[in-house]
């Protein structure tokens, strides 16, 4: 089937097998290798983008049903050599250690901060329960996302 | 993981997709948000040999005051009805319901009529569809018909639906006082026990979910009720209640009194 997406603001046309999943798709496709794939099965989170400005789990996202859909990966988060500031945060405050959950929680993030600007702690812990980190490293995840919230609003 | 072979059909309409539900039967699939059925086929539980996309067809996701209903459409989702401000205001069990399925990207994607199609005995809205005394809408090849929660939910993963009927919409009375009380599975977040509570008047309506392989009214519940708690220790009577490595029966039990004592205190 053919499909039109735009991803991280370039349009792609692609010719896809209706049983690729969006996560595939972006990593063998495209190349876009900073989405992960974890359980495959919509339970960790790793493999979070946004589709239409809301954070989705692309594994568990058919490419074909992204048609027509505007996505953003970790890969457009930052702007050139500029880090986006949701980035920044976790270098900043050691918001990862082995970095496979990072692209999932910087994506979770981003949708958890543009619903609720200045979110509270309790906020921030609700809203990355579809992410898993094995490294169980969530207290600094969420200290970067508090840091990312005021970094964006000042 | 990759699912079997199968071909794909966006369609824009209800008829069109009736129309293919009923020459593929068995062998299709309704796709909306897809969140229970994608990872049932990577696993290779389900082999559709059709998925039928039925996320854009028009008017199927709208949410709209009628009278003293409240009209869902099957298509919105768990994160639509949980912010919506007319549910809010007039059915606040159901956002309530919806804000604590899965995780935000799972309510970003997951539908109310995905959800109840599927019958997953672990999901929440049965609870509060149940409790409310919801009409499902659905539409097949003889048209639409009106179902009653109590007659829509028979087994583990079986409704009332026939093979070729589609939820459209499900109706909901306005409700003043109700609430949803959970006991979630850490990981995935879906109901070991989900327990809502509608109360009018001297009555109470008790929707119960994750205990049994069917969603049901605890009935013993309702009827022993007198106004405070003490009717939770009647949660299972007459239920045969499901043993998992999440909550054996006695253990499943015991929680279902629990939170159907919180729903009623609530």
């Amino acid at each position: 089937m053919n499909i039109s997406i735009t991803i991280n603001g370039k349009a792609y046309d692609h010719d896809i097998e209706p049983r690729i999943s969006l996560a595939q798709f972006l990593r063998e496709n495209l190349d876009l290798t900073g989405t992960h794939i974890g359980c495959d099965t919509s339970g960790c989170g790793a493999c979070t983008i946004t589709l239409d400005g809301k954070a989705v789990k692309s594994c568990t996202l058919l490419a074909v049903q992204a048609d027509g859909c505007e996505i953003t990966t970790i890969e457009g988060m930052a702007n050139g050599a500029q880090m986006h500031p949701i980035q920044e945060a976790f270098r900043e405050h050691h918001g990862l250690q082995c970095g496979f959950c990072t692209p999932g929680m910087v994506m979770t993030a981003a949708d958890i901060l543009q619903s609720n600007p200045k979110p509270s702690e309790e906020d921030i812990r609700h809203g990355l329960e579809g992410n898993f980190c094995r490294c169980t490293g969530y207290h600094n995840i969420v200290k970067s996302i508090q840091h990312a919230a005021e970094k964006i609003n000042t | 993981m990759i699912p079997a072979k199968f071909d794909y059909i966006k369609v824009s309409s209800i008829g069109e997709a009736v129309t293919l539900l009923d020459k593929h039967g068995f062998d299709s699939k309704i796709l909306s948000g897809g969140h229970s059925l994608i990872p049932a086929m990577k696993l290779r539980l389900s082999r559709p040999e059709l998925l039928i996309d039925i996320s854009g067809i028009s008017g199927m996701d709208g949410i709209s005051e009628e009278g003293d209903k409240i009209v869902v459409g099957a298509n919105c989702t768990h994160q639509k009805i949980a912010s919506s401000k007319l549910v809010k205001e007039h059915l606040n069990i159901l956002a309530q319901t919806a804000g604590c399925i899965g995780d935000v990207q799972v309510r970003n994607r997951g539908t109310l009529g995905g959800s109840l199609a599927h019958a997953d005995p672990a999901s929440d809205y049965p609870a509060t569809v149940l409790a409310c005394d919801a009409q499902i809408i659905a539409e097949g090849k003889n048209g639409s018909r009106t179902i009653a929660a109590t007659d829509f939910f028979q087994s583990i993963f079986t409704t009332a639906l026939a093979d070729d009927e589609i939820i459209t919409s499900v109706r909901f009375p306005k409700v003043a006082n109700g609430n949803y009380q959970k006991f979630f599975q850490s990981a995935s977040r879906f109901a070991v026990v989900g327990v809502a509570v509608v109360k009018e008047g001297d009555a109470v309506k008790v929707g119960i979910t994750g205990v049994s392989d069917t969603p049901y009214r605890a009935s013993a519940v309702e009827s022993a009720y007198d106004g405070g708690s003490s009717a939770a220790a009647k949660a299972v009577h007459g239920v045969e209640v499901m043993s998992d490595h999440f909550a054996d029966a006695e253990y499943r039990s015991h929680l279902a009194k629990v939170y159907v004592k919180r729903a009623l205190e609530a």
